[in-house]
């Protein structure tokens, strides 16, 4: 009730939180308050930066390494002199792109979502995993169903799945305090070998046929999603892309426009906070894993009906998309265009260091792939050492701030 | 000490602008020898980022720092320490693992042999500090078994370790028990003798009266004035700080108490150890009274309070709203039932930092139309109440999409206040409502919640501050051990007051506390 206004306070002192941040969430929530968009652009540019280092170690340039593998994205589509049958191949090179991002935006926002109720999901790939079990399960059977039915049943009880699967971790958490990083990582283990035995050689869900692979039985034909760019037989792009950027829209629509949202984020921020607002905390807990898991389900049973259309033994074990699913949030800063165009990287990088496209000559093969997985690393490493990043680009403001006109030296 | 003592370091036409808002304006500043020097002002008025710059951590964009006369140019706060200066933070930085010699020591670590940490001369040392100034302290005891009270020495040891004479002083007394702030207080005239110069920055105007030799007072960024103690009142100090008369006491008729609208019986609490803290008790608020509960910080009053909202669930006895039964009731019945709730801690209960207002200002019923409807968030509908609720209470630096944690406490605790207050309780539960406010948000605080006692409300008003106490309520209750121990009408002494709240009987008050 002072006679003038007050002015704002200003924005460095005497600002609301004042504890320091102790744990990787609090941390990580501090870094996305704090850097909008340039934080990841930094943090993306640095990877890319040290990725380029590691090959000009290898005595190659890393600059046409670089070129290469953009062209090997696909996304020199876009250009428009680009014509004849580079275009042919560049289309090619954008639908596998896409074809990779598709499941990452999924599995990314299963993280996403878990990261604003406060929780770290690092169970994607299980869930996953059990999407894609259960997709292959639905799908190669009840032959005679319609196809649209057949689709949407698959998509439906893949999802449950992946959403009752990460519920379970959600549910440890809220009854006996089990530490959700924890429980998804061994939930994964769980995935990992159930998947190993429905598939490995007697299992219950391997080949019906032919007895000697460790694979399941192919989906039923009409019950794969429409390939509506490029050729079906060549994995064109299917509908799933929609799919998920449907569930892209739903995230965002979830958690900024209904009330379940609204108590996500407030536990989220502050938990004690939102048990004082009437919410009951426990309950989110469950219900944001659930639709954590929902999404990692549902990147299962895309990739089944969109273009695997089976799994084998080696292809549980070998997959790591929920892995990616998690530095893809971090890069995407859990918002959902973030997460969008993160997963586009990531899918570009790794379509764009596969062996097919990089002549020996550019690249070395043998370095290729695990180009993907260092950019990945670094990325990963570089928004846990958020403090370096922070430290930049406050540094850069800062030295902005410095030259503006009317600054005066102390002490001069 | 003295008007003619030197002056041993002197702030002149210090200007620091920052975004929308220039928080320093040429301000002029000078500390002598020997003297403690109060910086008064309201949150926000300018004291931190004044001293900020004098400690290094932020550059002036105008003015000069002299160091006995001799022109200073710090570029950060290694500079500032080796000009003499110590500064003792709000929070402190202290690594709990550590003891207090380590910590004292801290990267000016005395060696043996060039590279070994020498342990027994870093006690040694620490203990020789301490005892020239008369401190308890035992150099080997680890920080986080300390109390707020003896860490806030082992800062001040840090400083006098780095040898400086300058000492600044961020809000000490912010976090500390009227008992601690005592001590705090002795030790400060002991390094006053010891030939220490002390800046002591505050927004409590009975402690710079108590303590400082001086008085700076800055409003807005601007220095007001300088004056000596003596001459100076409560009175003179708050008009120079907030810009106008404040009435420090606020004005009050008498209640006209109602029907009962909380009526507690026997009520048990366990605390999170499982501990019994609230043993039987037992109260009744009216509509249209305040009851103060007074009490020694930790005499069960949060369990209470937790207790009463829902928050916790009671061990035995019954809790009635209105004259309904809602004991066993979770926090959301609760509110759902017309207790309002205004927490303790409203940084880390009372608001999600990371929220907007307007979703901060909805936290306790965005369930309901307006703001939502079968599950949707109407967002246009949160940003248009918030609008009004603002404009209504009053609360400056923020619009409905601004983030609470960029507004200054006293802002804060209106929009709890507003939130709380929209709803239309029957009871409100207050817990020491003005903590950490300044002068101004307090006046304001507390006419609120005496108007709303004349709207009819039922108030429990749960403070440790005793003027509050005294001066709002209609009736008041002390609590010790869990027990309530008396009941007093608002006119008993304070003395009185205090002998109940260290163990009721006369006499026995002194050993009990």
């Amino acid at each position: 009730m002072t006679e003038a206004p007050t002015p704002a306070p200003p924005p460095l002192p005497e600002a609301g939180t004042d504890a320091a941040p102790v744990n990787f969430v609090e941390r990580y929530g501090l870094l996305q308050r704090s850097g909008g968009v340039a934080t990841a652009l930094i943090t993306a540019s640095l990877a890319f930066l040290i990725g380029g280092l590691v090959v000009l170690a290898t005595g190659h340039n890393p600059l046409s390494a670089y070129r290469e593998i953009f062209n090997g994205t696909g996304l020199n589509w876009l250009f428009p002199w680009v014509n004849g049958t580079d275009r042919t191949f560049a289309a090619m090179n954008l639908q596998q792109t896409l074809l990779k991002a598709t499941p990452l935006m999924l599995t990314g926002l299963a993280v996403a979502f878990a990261f604003r109720c406060g929780m770290f999901n690092i169970g994607g790939q299980g869930q996953y995993t059990v999407g894609t079990i259960v997709g292959v399960w639905v799908g190669s059977s009840w032959a005679g169903i319609p196809g649209p039915a057949h689709i949407v049943l698959a998509i439906v009880l893949a999802s449950l799945a992946g959403a009752f699967f990460a519920g379970v971790a959600g549910l440890l958490k809220a009854t006996v305090g089990a530490h959700e990083v924890i429980s998804t990582i061994m939930l994964n283990w769980v995935a990992f070998y159930v998947g190993s035995y429905a598939f490995g050689l007697g299992g219950p869900l391997q080949n019906s046929t032919n007895v000697s692979v460790p694979i399941s039985n192919d989906i039923a034909t009409n019950a794969h999603l429409y390939v509506f760019w490029g050729d079906p037989i060549l994995q064109g792009l299917h509908i799933g892309f929609f799919i998920a950027i449907g569930a892209l829209v739903a995230y965002w629509v979830v958690l900024n426009r209904t009330t379940l949202g609204y108590e996500v984020r407030a536990v989220g921020f502050n938990a004690e906070a939102a048990r004082y607002g009437g919410i009951n905390v426990a309950r989110s807990y469950v219900t944001a894993m659930a639709i954590s898991g929902l999404f990692a389900g549902l990147a299962g049973a895309i990739d089944i009906l969109g273009w695997q259309f089976r799994v084998g033994q080696l292809d549980v074990q070998a997959s790591n998309i929920g892995f990616t699913g998690i530095a893809v949030a971090l890069l995407g800063r859990n918002t959902a265009v973030g997460v969008f165009f993160s997963a586009l990287l990531f899918g570009g990088l790794i379509n764009g260091t596969s062996g097919r496209h990089l002549s020996a000559d550019v690249f070395p093969p043998q370095l290729a792939g695990n180009l993907t997985l260092i950019i990945q690393g670094l990325i990963i490493l570089f928004i846990g050492a958020d403090v370096l990043v922070l430290y930049l680009w406050q540094r850069a403001k800062r030295l902005r701030a410095g030259k503006t006109p009317g600054a005066v030296e102390v002490g001069t | 000490m003295g008007p003619d003592a030197p002056v041993v370091l002197e702030l002149a036409g210090i200007t620091k602008r920052f975004p929308g808002i220039i928080a320093n304006d040429h301000v002029d500043f000078d500390l002598r020898a020997h003297e403690v020097h109060a910086l008064l002002g309201e949150n926000g008025a300018g004291k931190s980022t004044l001293m900020n710059i004098l400690y290094g951590l932020y550059r002036p964009d105008e003015g000069e720092i002299r160091i006995n006369g001799k022109l200073a140019h710090f570029t950060s706060s290694k500079d500032a320490i080796e000009a003499g200066i110590g500064m003792v933070h709000q929070h402190f930085m202290l690594i709990p693992v550590m003891t207090v010699a380590e910590n004292i020591v801290l990267a000016v670590e005395p060696t043996r042999a060039g590279v070994l940490f020498d342990v027994g001369a870093a006690a040694d040392r620490v203990r020789e500090i301490a005892e020239q100034f008369k401190f308890t302290i035992d150099p080997y005891a680890r920080i986080q078994n300390l109390s707020v009270g003896q860490q806030q020495r082992v800062e001040i040891l840090k400083a006098l370790y780095r040898k400086a004479d300058i000492l600044i002083l961020d809000e000490p007394t912010a976090v500390l028990t009227p008992q601690e702030a005592r001590e705090l207080f002795g030790i400060l005239q002991r390094l006053k003798a010891e030939g220490m110069s002390i800046i002591f920055i505050s927004h409590k105007l009975n402690e710079a009266l108590e303590i400082a030799d001086r008085i700076t007072v800055l409003r807005r960024g601007v220095k007001i004035d300088t004056i000596p103690r003596e001459g100076a009142t409560e009175a003179s100090l708050a008009r120079m700080m907030v810009g106008r008369d404040v009435l420090l006491t606020v004005e009050k008729t008498p209640g006209v108490p109602g029907k009962p609208l909380l009526e507690v019986a026997g009520l048990e609490v366990f605390d999170d150890r499982g501990l019994e803290v609230v043993k039987g008790v037992s109260l009744t608020v009216h509509a249209g009274e305040i009851v103060g509960l007074a009490g020694i910080d930790g005499n069960g009053q949060e369990e209470l309070i937790d207790a009463l909202t829902g928050l916790r669930k009671a061990h035995a006895g019954s809790i009635r709203i209105a004259g309904e039964e809602s004991s066993g009731d979770s926090a959301r019945e609760m509110l759902e039932t017309g207790v309002g709730h205004i927490p303790v801690d409203r940084q880390r209960r009372g608001l999600v930092l990371d929220f907007s207002l307007a979703e901060n200002l909805a936290l306790r019923d965005f369930r309901h139309a307006p703001n939502s409807r079968l599950g949707w968030l109407f967002p246009n509908r949160l940003v248009a109440r918030a609008r009004k609720l603002l404009k209504e209470f009053d609360v400056r630096g923020g619009v409905p999409q601004t983030r609470a944690g960029m507004l200054s406490g006293g802002n804060q605790q209106k929009v709890v206040l507003a939130r709380e207050i929209d709803r239309d309780p029957k009871v409100l539960v207050a817990g020491q409502p003005t903590r950490g406010l300044d002068v101004g948000a307090i006046e304001f605080v507390h006419r609120r919640l005496l108007s709303e006692r004349d709207e009819g409300r039922a108030i429990l008003l749960v403070s440790l501050e005793l003027d509050e106490i005294l001066s709002l309520s209609d009736r008041i209750l002390v609590i010790y051990e869990g027990r309530i121990v008396g009941e007093f009408p608002p006119t008993v002494s304070e003395e009185e007051l205090g002998l109940a709240m260290t163990g009721g009987g006369r006499g026995s008050g002194e050993e009990a506390a």
